[in-house]
């Protein structure tokens, strides 16, 4: 192609000369001083938790996780979190900011000012810092089935089972879940009953039930439809408030909760209406 | 040490991983499978890729088309006969992943959608809007949950491979929860560990992708493929290095320089096609290496626009309306508008090219097998020689799946005939990888710091292994790699505590990427021509007479590596010109 172009410039540099590692952003002017109050608790050392002050140089655009990042790289190594992909898709770094379930890439400095109180994720055990442990909503997750159950088999070889624009639009909001667990967090009522298979769970089972390829509705009703199910979501709807994917699980569990209904009346109220 | 003794052990639990592990669940259901990740499966990387899987299935495609736009895309280091056998295997890939579920976009009909990618002369992309990766691995990870002879070992850092009488047997890993040591004593083990961008100080890669996978098998002696040929993906977020889809240009985006021209035209990609009429191999649809390139030649002519965030070209896709744009690239709205503050629909974003993807990695042929028995590769982490050396747009999703099932069916075949393990001789590996932690614990003359490490190494790639490349420059970066290799052995572990120690971990990948960057330059200084992502200053042409050849890299401790070559399967298509001028000739 362009052999025949000068090439007597030296090879790609960043810009600024190479941006700091773990941050990956060029600098800028409009640095600040932020203050965050980190939540630390080492089992190995700790007998409890307690928080940790920390002032670091940032950028007026970053998010609080690039202010944890530096100071991971440059203050403190032995703070601890999770954290991947930087674009709100992975579901790695959700913990509670100034009191909210955020997910830390997310979660821009701009928005806060003072002192910025960073904890672990709310209703889930810490192992350690800001590293809880999701045991529950693992178990959770694989009890309700989130996994196509065909209506019909269908071998590959016979080609793709046809679903209109109309039908995949009926399910994919509910397909957009990441998993990472800010609606557990902030659900009231899975911080008072442990056993509620909560927003994200119950999610993945409706995104199933209602998608036209999938015949495990009933299957998946075991779980679903019970005290611990759909029943014990008193809609207060702080779940699709804290959703970074807009998959709004408050919708999903009202729309099963009628479906169950009907599946009621159908099988107590219409004589011989077992459903 | 504990000892856990399972069939086949699975390192990674992406898209490669999960595939793999679901492929030997239905296909010998009596195999105890052990998929052990440093991170959830939900966490792993194939979450982030955007754009596509690509496979022939419409009537006006064949797979002749797709066989011919992957060898010419990858400038001939293809090996036809896999990209032969991956061209036929994707359609059912791509349509297993429909029956499992996968939200595939669709046609009025019901049918499944394509859309345009780059390089490829059909439509021929499988799309889930803008979030693909993330519904494949999110749909094989459910699918994954029903298959009992699975057992996920999640947040398990792999270390060291067990590797006796010429065969690896398995693996340790560290639980990070606890700290404890574990052996893994395995028939077969995969390897499906992702790549290692992370070298790089900007990238498009996830925390997570250090190489690990690539770096393990390295050390115990499987080779390292053509690891110079490393992609910048044209459209990066200039401040966060965040990914913004080929699909933003498949649909129909355009890119501009600071006077408003399209300058893609000046680099052997015009004639210009009309605004909002996006034409296949062409313009904006050019292939990532070339696209990437002219970058650079227009921020060397000073026609790039000076942001707050460097350099940076422009891209606009204001034309395609809101409409479209929420339908078909919602997430590229979200990130521009989040990240950046432009919105999408009211104006073109700047962007920069950024390190994307490794076509080399470990070596493997065609079914999935590197040199070293018992071992097999899928996914980045692997070189199985599709990509050559330049990847397509929407081949890595699929080549997750086509050859995580590969390594799945070789490991099946492999474990049938083999003599019983010397358990004896594994504990006495697993046990070497306990003295390497514990050497790190208690060692005293630790002078590095690891970020200081980690940052001179990025400053270093970026540098001098960058998207043009010179002989100074990358004898500069041989020798500055070598040299912190040698500083790495006296790194400081601050964190000695056991719970979740990421001080630990952190000290551990810049282990694995310091590997792999030296098998980066050491090759990239080797090839003495230009192809594809390999561009040199010193070398500008294609030398099919020398370097018609897959590099492979061996490790040899803290000397040197060796560099020896590969040739590449010719089966059907001689090298011939990358074209690349649409209709006109």
């Amino acid at each position: 192609m362009s052999n025949s172009l000068p090439r007597s410039q030296p090879p790609l540099a960043a810009p600024n000369g190479g941006a700091v590692a773990s941050l990956g952003r060029p600098g800028g002017n409009n640095e600040r001083l932020v203050q965050l109050e980190v939540l630390r608790y080492n089992p190995d050392t700790d007998t409890e938790a307690h928080f940790q002050h920390y002032e670091v140089m940032c950028q007026e655009e970053w998010v609080v996780l690039d202010a944890l990042n530096k100071i991971k790289a440059d203050i403190d190594p032995t703070l601890n979190y999770r954290w991947s992909c930087h674009m709100a898709v992975c579901g790695s770094c959700g913990m509670m900011i100034n009191g909210e379930p955020k997910l830390s890439c997310h979660a821009f400095l701009r928005s806060y000012e003072g002192v910025i109180r960073v904890e672990p994720l709310t209703h889930f055990p810490v192992e350690r810092d800001l590293v809880t442990a999701p045991d529950d909503f693992m178990e959770k997750l694989k009890r309700v089935k989130p996994y196509l159950i065909p209506k019909e088999t269908k071998a590959v070889s016979e080609g793709e089972y046809k679903q209109t624009p109309a039908q995949l639009m009926k399910f994919r909001q509910y397909s957009m879940c990441i998993n990472c667990m800010l609606c557990y967090a902030a659900c009231p009522e899975y911080g008072l009953t442990p056993s509620f298979i909560g927003p994200a769970a119950l999610t993945l089972a409706h995104r199933y039930n209602i998608d036209s390829r999938d015949g495990g509705r009933k299957e998946r009703q075991e779980v679903v439809a019970t005290h611990e199910g759909v029943w014990e979501c008193t809609f207060v709807g702080a779940c699709s408030e804290v959703c970074p994917a807009h998959v709004d699980p408050a919708s999903a569990l009202q729309q099963m909760k009628i479906t169950s209904s009907i599946d009621w009346i159908v099988e107590h109220l219409i004589p011989g209406g077992k459903s | 040490m504990e000892t856990i003794s399972i069939d086949v052990v699975i390192i990674g639990a992406g898209g490669a991983g999960l595939r793999a592990a679901i492929a030997l669940a239905e296909t010998a259901p009596q195999l105890r499978i052990a998929l052990i990740s440093k991170v959830y499966p939900m966490r792993s990387h194939t979450c982030a890729a955007e754009g596509g899987a690509a496979g022939v299935i419409k009537p006006d495609d064949s797979f002749d088309m797709h066989f011919d736009d992957t060898v010419g895309g990858g400038d001939w280091l293809s090996d036809q006969d896999c990209v032969e056998y991956f061209i036929h295997e994707a359609p059912k890939e791509l349509l297993q992943l429909e029956h499992w579920g996968c939200p595939w976009n669709r046609e009025a009909d019901g049918s499944v959608a394509v859309r345009p990618f780059g390089g490829m002369k059909k439509k021929r992309t499988w799309f889930a809007a803008d979030k693909s990766g993330f519904h494949i691995l999110h749909t094989l990870f459910q699918t994954s949950l029903q298959f009992p002879s699975i057992t996920r070992f999640d947040e398990y850092y792999a270390l060291d491979l067990l590797v006796d009488d010429g065969r690896c047997q398995g693996v340790t890993a560290m639980e990070m929860r606890s700290g404890q040591l574990r052996q893994f004593h395995a028939k077969a083990v995969i390897i499906a560990g992702g790549g290692a961008g992370r070298m790089f100080p900007f990238s498009t890669n996830g925390a997570i992708k250090t190489g690990d996978g690539m770096a393990m098998a390295y050390r115990a002696g499987a080779p390292l493929k053509d690891m110079e040929f490393v992609q910048y993906h044209p459209t990066g977020l200039p401040n966060t290095g965040s990914l913004l889809t080929e699909a933003c240009r498949g649909e129909g985006g355009i890119l501009v320089n600071k006077n408003g021209r399209r300058y893609l035209q000046d680099y052997g990609m015009g004639p210009e096609t009309p605004v909002g009429q996006p034409q296949l191999k062409t313009m904006e649809l050019g292939p990532r290496d070339r696209v990437s390139q002219a970058y650079w030649h227009e921020l060397q002519k000073g026609n790039t626009v000076t942001t707050q965030w460097g350099e940076c070209v422009m891209l606009d896709m204001r034309h395609l309306g809101e409409k479209k744009i929420n339908e078909r690239l919602p997430l590229v709205r979200e990130l521009a508008e989040a990240y950046l503050g432009v919105d999408i629909v009211k104006e073109a974003v700047p962007i920069r090219p950024v390190v994307h993807y490794m076509m080399g990695g470990i070596s493997t042929n065609t079914a999935a097998a590197t040199p070293l028995p018992g071992l097999f590769a899928a996914g980045e982490c692997a070189c199985v020689s599709l990509n050559g050396a330049n990847r397509l747009g929407s081949n890595s999703l699929v080549e997750l799946l086509v050859f995580g099932r590969r390594a799945a069916l070789s490991a099946i075949e492999h474990i049938e005939s083999l003599p019983a393990a010397n358990t004896a001789a594994l504990n006495a590996r697993a046990e070497d990888t306990q003295s390497r932690i514990r050497e790190l614990f208690s060692r005293s003359d630790s002078t590095e710091s690891m970020s200081g490490l980690r940052k001179e190494m990025m400053d270093t790639m970026e540098k001098n292994v960058g998207i043009y490349r010179t002989e100074e420059g990358l004898q500069e970066g041989v020798n500055k790699i070598h040299e912190l290799r040698e500083r790495y052995r006296r790194v400081i572990l601050t964190d000695k505590t056991t719970v979740f120690n990421t001080d630990l971990f952190q000290v551990l990948e810049l282990g694995s990427m310091l590997d792999c960057a030296e098998a980066v330059t050491v090759g990239a200084l080797a090839r003495k021509e230009s192809r594809g992502a390999h561009q040199r200053l010193d070398y500008v042409e294609r030398d099919d007479k020398n370097y018609l050849r897959h590099t492979m890299v061996r490790y040899q401790g803290m000397d040197s590596p060796c560099v020896d070559y590969l040739d590449v399967v010719i089966t059907k298509s001689p090298p011939g010109v990358r074209d690349y001028s649409g209709d006109h000739k």
